[in-house]
Order: C-alpha cells, then sequence, then structure tokens
C-alpha cells in the first residue's frame, strides 16, 4: 500500500511544481519601481488599460530605488521607472538602459511635529529648513537606503549629518514606514507629496512644514522629483520583453495616459499627485 | 548422522579491532536444542548475531546446511531463522499486529494460526492491547509468539526469560519444551541459569571472554566438565 | 489593496490560496525529500557524518532572508539558473520556502529516529525485515517525532516574509501572499488591514497544526497502526 502511495506523491508533487511555474496566456512585461511609486496606487489606475491595449501583464515588483536600478542591471526587469536622475543618467550611459524618457513629476515636503520645535515654517529654502533643523538638533528621520527620497534629501543638507550625532536618525526603510517613524516619535522627515498625501489620515502628528499645500506653492525648485521610464537593453540578458518595453514606454509617455496620470487622486486628495511631464505631452500642451 | 545444520570453523567476529568471539570448531545438528552459557560479556550475544546471519564473522567460514554463508545474506535465508531477545522490543502496535509483523513482512496474511499461536502463550485476551501496556512477562511472551509465528527452522533465545517471574518463566519454557517434542524446529538458547541449562539442553557449549572452552552433550558436560571453568559453572558457582 | 475595495475579498481569497498553494508544495517537498534523508542520516555511519550533522544544525538556523539572497542570485536572469524563469514567480517562493524547511524535516527527524530504542532495529532484521520494511517500521516508532518535524518545518515558513519578499517581489494578483501582504499593508499605514491579515495568517497555521496533532494521535492506515 505505502508503495502505491508513495508511487503517487512523487507525480502529483511534479504536476503541482510545473503548475507553480507554468507560464501565462498573457504576455508578461515585469516592472521595477520604487515602492514609493507604487504605494502611491497611480499604477494600479493606471496598468489596466495597458493591459488591455496589448494583452499584457505587468508585474510591477516595487523595492527601493538602488534595489530597482540593480534589478534592470541584472536583467530581472524588462523596464524600470524611478525617479533618480543621476543614478538613471548612469544606467543609461553604462549601457543598462536603452534610453531614459521623462514620465511625470512631483515633488518633496518637509513634514514634521506640529510643534516646529525647530521653527522651519516660513523658511525660504529646504537648505535653510534642514540647517534650522541641524542647528536645533531636532529629530530627523532620514529614509538612509540610497532610493530616490534619500538621494534627494542628502543634496540638500550642506554640511551631511551623520547618525552619530543622534538626532538624524537613518533608518534604512520605506517612505510609508518611515513616515510612520515621524509621526510616532516627533520627526521631521523629507518626504514626497505623493507618499504623504495617500497616508495623511494615518499620520495625524505630522503636518507639511516646508514645501506648501500644492506643488504650486512650493518656494523651493529644488525639491522638485522628477520620475524616468528606461527600458532594459535585452542584449545583456536572455529573456528580456524587448519589445512590451517599448511599447510600455510609448503607452505611458502618450497624451491619453499621461492624461489619465494627472488626474489621478484629483478626486481622493483635491490634487494631483503626479504632474505630466512627457516629451508627447509637453508637445501637446505648450 | 547427517551433515550439521551449522558449521562454524575458525570463526572470529571483531568490534573495533577487539576480538570479541573465536570458535574453533562449533556445530549445530539440525532439530537439536544447544543451550550457551558463559559469564556476561563472553561472546554469547555475537554467536547469536552469527547464527542469524545479521553480522558477518571477520574471519573462518560459516556454512549452513553444508553451503557457505555470504555477507550480506540473501533475504531469503536470513528469514528461516529468528531471534526472541532478553527484552522484548515490541512495536508501539496491538499485539495482535505485533505478531503478525514477521508474518507481513514475508507477505503473508495472519489467519487462525495465530490466534491458536496467542492461545497456547495466555495472550489470547491480550491481543487488541497495546504494546504499551503490556506487563513485562506479557510482552516477552508476545515477542516469543511473533517470532514462531513466522514458523522459523531455527530459533535463536538469548536469555528469553532471565527478566521474568516465575509464571512467566514457566510458560515460555513450556513452549520451548513443546518445541523440543515437535522436533520440527533447532534451537539455540542462551542462558546463564544452570538449572534452565540442564532442563533444555540437548548439546551445551561455554564460551568464556570470547573463546569456546567447551561443547559437549549435555550429559557428558554436566557430569564430566572437562574446563575449570565449566565445572564451576555446572557447580552452580558464578563464573567471571 | 484597499479594505474599500469592492475586490478585497476576491483579492483576499486570491491571497490565501497562493500562500497554501506555496506553502502547501514546498512543506511536502521538505517532507519528500526530508524524511528519507534524516532516515539515512539516523541509520548510517560514514566518514564525514558529524560534519554534516553539523551542517544540518546549521541549516536549521539560517537566517531565512540570507536563503531568499541565494534563491534571487541563483535564478537572476544574470544567474547561473535565469533561464528557469522563476524569479518573481511562485516558484521562486517555493523553491526559498523549501530550502529554509528542508534543514529542519532532516534536523529533527534524524534525531526522532535516534532516539527509537537501536535493539528494536536489530529485532527488526531477525524478524527477516528489509532495509525498506526496517526504515519504515523505525519510522513508525518514531511517527510523533517525524510528524514534529515537518510542524517545524511548516512554523519556519509560513509566515516567512523576507525571503519571500526578495524572491517573489509581492507583485499583486502573482506572488503576494499573506506575509508580504502584511508588510504591504503595515508600510502603508493600513494597520487594520495589516492585523485582519495577521488574524487570518494565524488561523490559518493554527488549523493545519490541528491536523499534524491529529496525525501523531490517531494516525490514518497508511501512517502505520
Amino acid at each position: 500500500m505505502s508503495k502505491a502511495l508513495n508511487a503517487m506523491i512523487l507525480p502529483m508533487l511534479a504536476v503541482l511544481l510545473l503548475a507553480a511555474c507554468a507560464p501565462a496566456e498573457l504576455a508578461v512585461l515585469r516592472l521595477a519601481t520604487t515602492t514609493s511609486t507604487a504605494d502611491s496606487g497611480l499604477l494600479q489606475a493606471i496598468l489596466p488599460s495597458f493591459k488591455e491595449a496589448f494583452n499584457a501583464r505587468v508585474d510591477v515588483v516595487a523595492v527601493g530605488t538602488g534595489q530597482a536600478i540593480e534589478l534592470g542591471q541584472n536583467g530581472d526587469a524588462d523596464v524600470i521607472l524611478v525617479h533618480a536622475r543621476a543614478r538613471e543618467d548612469e544606467f543609461v550611459a553604462a549601457g543598462y538602459g536603452l534610453a531614459r524618457s521623462d514620465v511625470m513629476y512631483n515633488d518633496y515636503l518637509v513634514v514634521g511635529p506640529q510643534a516646529d520645535p525647530a521653527g522651519i515654517q516660513g523658511l525660504a529654502t529646504a537648505a535653510e529648513a534642514v540647517a534650522a533643523i541641524a542647528v536645533a538638533k531636532a529629530p530627523f528621520a532620514s529614509r538612509g537606503d540610497d532610493s530616490g527620497t534619500h538621494t534627494k534629501e542628502l543634496s540638500i543638507w550642506t554640511l551631511e549629518p551623520s547618525p552619530d550625532q543622534g538626532w538624524y536618525l537613518s533608518l534604512g526603510q520605506g517612505m510609508g514606514e518611515t513616515l510612520q517613524f515621524a509621526n510616532e516619535s516627533g520627526a521631521y522627515t523629507l518626504a514626497d507629496r505623493g507618499t504623504y498625501l495617500a497616508q495623511r489620515e494615518n499620520l495625524p502628528d505630522l503636518i507639511i512644514l516646508f514645501g506648501g499645500e500644492s506643488i504650486a506653492e512650493n518656494p523651493d525648485a529644488k525639491l522638485y522629483n522628477p520620475y524616468g521610464v528606461i527600458p532594459v537593453n535585452p542584449e545583456l540578458h536572455e529573456g528580456i520583453q524587448a519589445e512590451l518595453a517599448q511599447q510600455f514606454v510609448e503607452w505611458l509617455t502618450s497624451v491619453e495616459t499621461q492624461e489619465q496620470i494627472g488626474a489621478y487622486g484629483v478626486d481622493r486628495y483635491g490634487q494631483p499627485l503626479f504632474y505630466p511631464d512627457s516629451e508627447p505631452y509637453r508637445q501637446a500642451h505648450p | 548422522m547427517s551433515a550439521p545444520l551449522y558449521e562454524l570453523r575458525q570463526v572470529e567476529a571483531s568490534y573495533r579491532g577487539r576480538r570479541i568471539l573465536e570458535v574453533d570448531q562449533l556445530a549445530v545438528q539440525q532439530g537439536e536444542t544447544l543451550v550457551v552459557v558463559g559469564p556476561n560479556g563472553a561472546g554469547k550475544s555475537t554467536l547469536l548475531r552469527l547464527l542469524n546471519f545479521l553480522e558477518p564473522a571477520s574471519g573462518g567460514t560459516l556454512h549452513f546446511q553444508a553451503e557457505p554463508v555470504p555477507h550480506p545474506a540473501p533475504i531469503e535465508l536470513r528469514r528461516r531463522v529468528t531471534t526472541v531477545f532478553q527484552r522484548p522490543a515490541l512495536l508501539n502496535r496491538t499485539v495482535w499486529d505485533n505478531v503478525a509483523y514477521g508474518l507481513r513482512v514475508r507477505g503473508r496474511a495472519p489467519g487462525e494460526r495465530l490466534r491458536g499461536l496467542l492461545r497456547s502463550l495466555d495472550l489470547e485476551g491480550l491481543a487488541d492491547a497495546r504494546a504499551g501496556s503490556l506487563s513485562g512477562g506479557e510482552a516477552q511472551r508476545a515477542a516469543l509468539a511473533r517470532a514462531l509465528a513466522v514458523e522459523p527452522e531455527v530459533l535463536l533465545l538469548d536469555e528469553p526469560t532471565a527478566n521474568l517471574d516465575p509464571y512467566n518463566l514457566s510458560v515460555v519454557e513450556g513452549m520451548i519444551q513443546q518445541l523440543r517434542a515437535e522436533g520440527s524446529c533447532t534451537l539455540v538458547v542462551v542462558t546463564h541459569n544452570v538449572f534452565q541449562a540442564r532442563r533444555l539442553a540437548d548439546r551445551v557449549a561455554m564460551l568464556h571472554g570470547g573463546r569456546l572452552i567447551e561443547a559437549a552433550e549435555a550429559a557428558a558436560f554436566f557430569d564430566h566438565p572437562r574446563d575449570p571453568r565449566a565445572a564451576a559453572f555446572v557447580r552452580g558457582e558464578l563464573v567471571a | 489593496m484597499q479594505l474599500a475595495a469592492p475586490s478585497f475579498l476576491a483579492d483576499l481569497a486570491e491571497i490565501v490560496l497562493l500562500t497554501i498553494r506555496v506553502t502547501g508544495v514546498a512543506l511536502a517537498a521538505a517532507t519528500l525529500l526530508g524524511v528519507p534523508v534524516g532516515a539515512l542520516m539516523a541509520f548510517s555511519r560514514f566518514p564525514g557524518r558529524r560534519l554534516l550533522v553539523a551542517v544540518i544544525y546549521t541549516g536549521m538556523g539560517l537566517p531565512p532572508v540570507v536563503v531568499g539572497l541565494v534563491v534571487y542570485l541563483a535564478l537572476s536572469r544574470s544567474g547561473p539558473l535565469g533561464t528557469l524563469g522563476w524569479l518573481f514567480t511562485p516558484a521562486a517562493m517555493t523553491v526559498a520556502q523549501t530550502v529554509i524547511a528542508l534543514p529542519l524535516v532532516i534536523g529533527l527527524t534524524m534525531t526522532g529516529l535516534e532516539a527509537v530504542d537501536p535493539q528494536l532495529r536489530l529485532q527488526l532484521r531477525a524478524l527477516g525485515a528489509d532495509r525498506r520494511q526496517e526504515s519504515w517500521a523505525m519510522l513508525g516508532e518514531a511517527r510523533s517525532a517525524v510528524i514534529a518535524a515537518v510542524v517545524a518545518g511548516f512554523g519556519g515558513i509560513i509566515s516567512e516574509v523576507g525571503a519571500a519578499m526578495l524572491v517573489g517581489g509581492n507583485i499583486e494578483g502573482q506572488t503576494r501572499v499573506l506575509s508580504t501582504a502584511i508588510v504591504l499593508g503595515t508600510r502603508m499605514g493600513e494597520y487594520s488591514l495589516a492585523l485582519a491579515l495577521g488574524g487570518i495568517l494565524l488561523a490559518l497555521a493554527f488549523l493545519v497544526n490541528i491536523v499534524f496533532i491529529r496525525l501523531q494521535h490517531r494516525p490514518p492506515w497508511w501512517l502505520g497502526r
């Protein structure tokens, strides 16, 4: 009897394992992007139209910027969508990506406790704001994870603070977790407007102290946060969906999709979370 | 006299480089009851393991039915011999399932004969009892039933009654006497009990320090033991 | 995934089913491979055995996220097994979970079998059992311990999240399981959702463990009497 059972189990297992890795009927495009982009819900909102138009599924892998770029380098993603301009340019220059296209932008804010111990409200630039925080030694939560946000944050400090100083906390976590940490411990942090707005209800003790209530009101152009999309170079790895990636880039930068991007979030937050900025869009709306 | 069932010549067994058994010459006749005696550590259990083809000899030749025994011994050969040990190693199942184990291993189904066997060992009422709930004596009787269930040509018993109370001892010995009378089974019984040896033996072999020091017909062994240690044993003295 | 979304229950069902599928297959693979290897380790003596035991014990304490990293590097398109195309699919998660559970199943099966009376093995052979019959009977004697080994393997993977994230990618509708969904919920500040998912995960683990306990004490015919 046990022989019969043994004989049955192995084929069952083989079938299950095969089922687990059976290729789907749809074509699949793998998009590596950042957690802040994914968590905003934008992709969930606009991707269905790509699926319909091209009969392809988009698997969104949301990781830190560094890891997203790494996935692109290793060929484990077919296209990447990130917001770290310098690193994107490096990526293309080194031959990992074919070309970078503008997609959209939003901005960063400095949020913090209502009491504003460092008194940054009303200051003119972000650099001044963080300098004030340093002087006041008020707690500041940094992403500390080499993400686009972290890179931007580092570019604002005139003197790069170090974690030994006690008030500067390098968390190594995503935007959501960092905001929650700031909320719980009354710290300042740099956040992209999209993630902040999406999570505002869960962050009762944080308010916007620098950056204004909308991008139009943001006094510092340095906090501008552009996103780029780059198809991965198919020559470097086997199995890259080059054609589909190209179609994705064209679709993402098309006027129709761009307008959808611009409309996202308006109902819920009273303002868009992202501003369309692709080449085709700019040409259609000079 | 026909050829012996077992024939051992210059047989040696070693464990981790130490010689633990040396038998110059020993024969076991078909149908006889050989009692093996000797102090602890004398090599008696090793000898039984060799006879059950569970271990190879490291030197010398072991013949069964005039054929040399290869190692590993073919399973069909192994299944003609079985052993009852001093401690009954029963499986965590019912008595019935334990006693039927040997049959099942040989692909045979247990039946009425098994029930009769249980009855003759006073185990009928315990057929559905779990092995863990048995007393020492009940468990040993079950182990004996399990061995007999496969109708072995050779039954080896390693101190089978050493841990038993008089009642269970009498049941087990009674069964051994019955087998002797029937003559169908060859028996090799290891015991340290000189009285039991007198009761059961056709022939006696004595081991000491791993060596076979005396082997003789029962009458010769008990009446005229040649080795002084055998004489001491026969007198009922403790032999170290 | 938002609580208010109308497809919430469908999403949830998808996540739960995928969790069961990935962990189920991984546990089955770890058991089918691990129990025989554990038995082999318990019953054999060979040069280097001690070293192998040390390796197995170390494997029992291996950080799962390290396993995830290694599996990722192996399955990456720039890695040795990239042509399989398993990265960011349930297959990769199953592989990682199998690797995590395997040392637990092997190690605890081995120690469970070593605890069985060695005299029993000799007795079974004296009764004419061949190698397979003897191993099967010994496993039956150690049934409780062997099932505990599988339970330990299960515990090690059902709520594992580091490796699952790394090799699965937490892709909505494809590789999102309960543990990774909880992390996502927490990251997005949706604590009640995360807690609810956590409750479901615990309930699932509890139900499975009840089945295991039943197998230990009232085994079906094919697990021995």
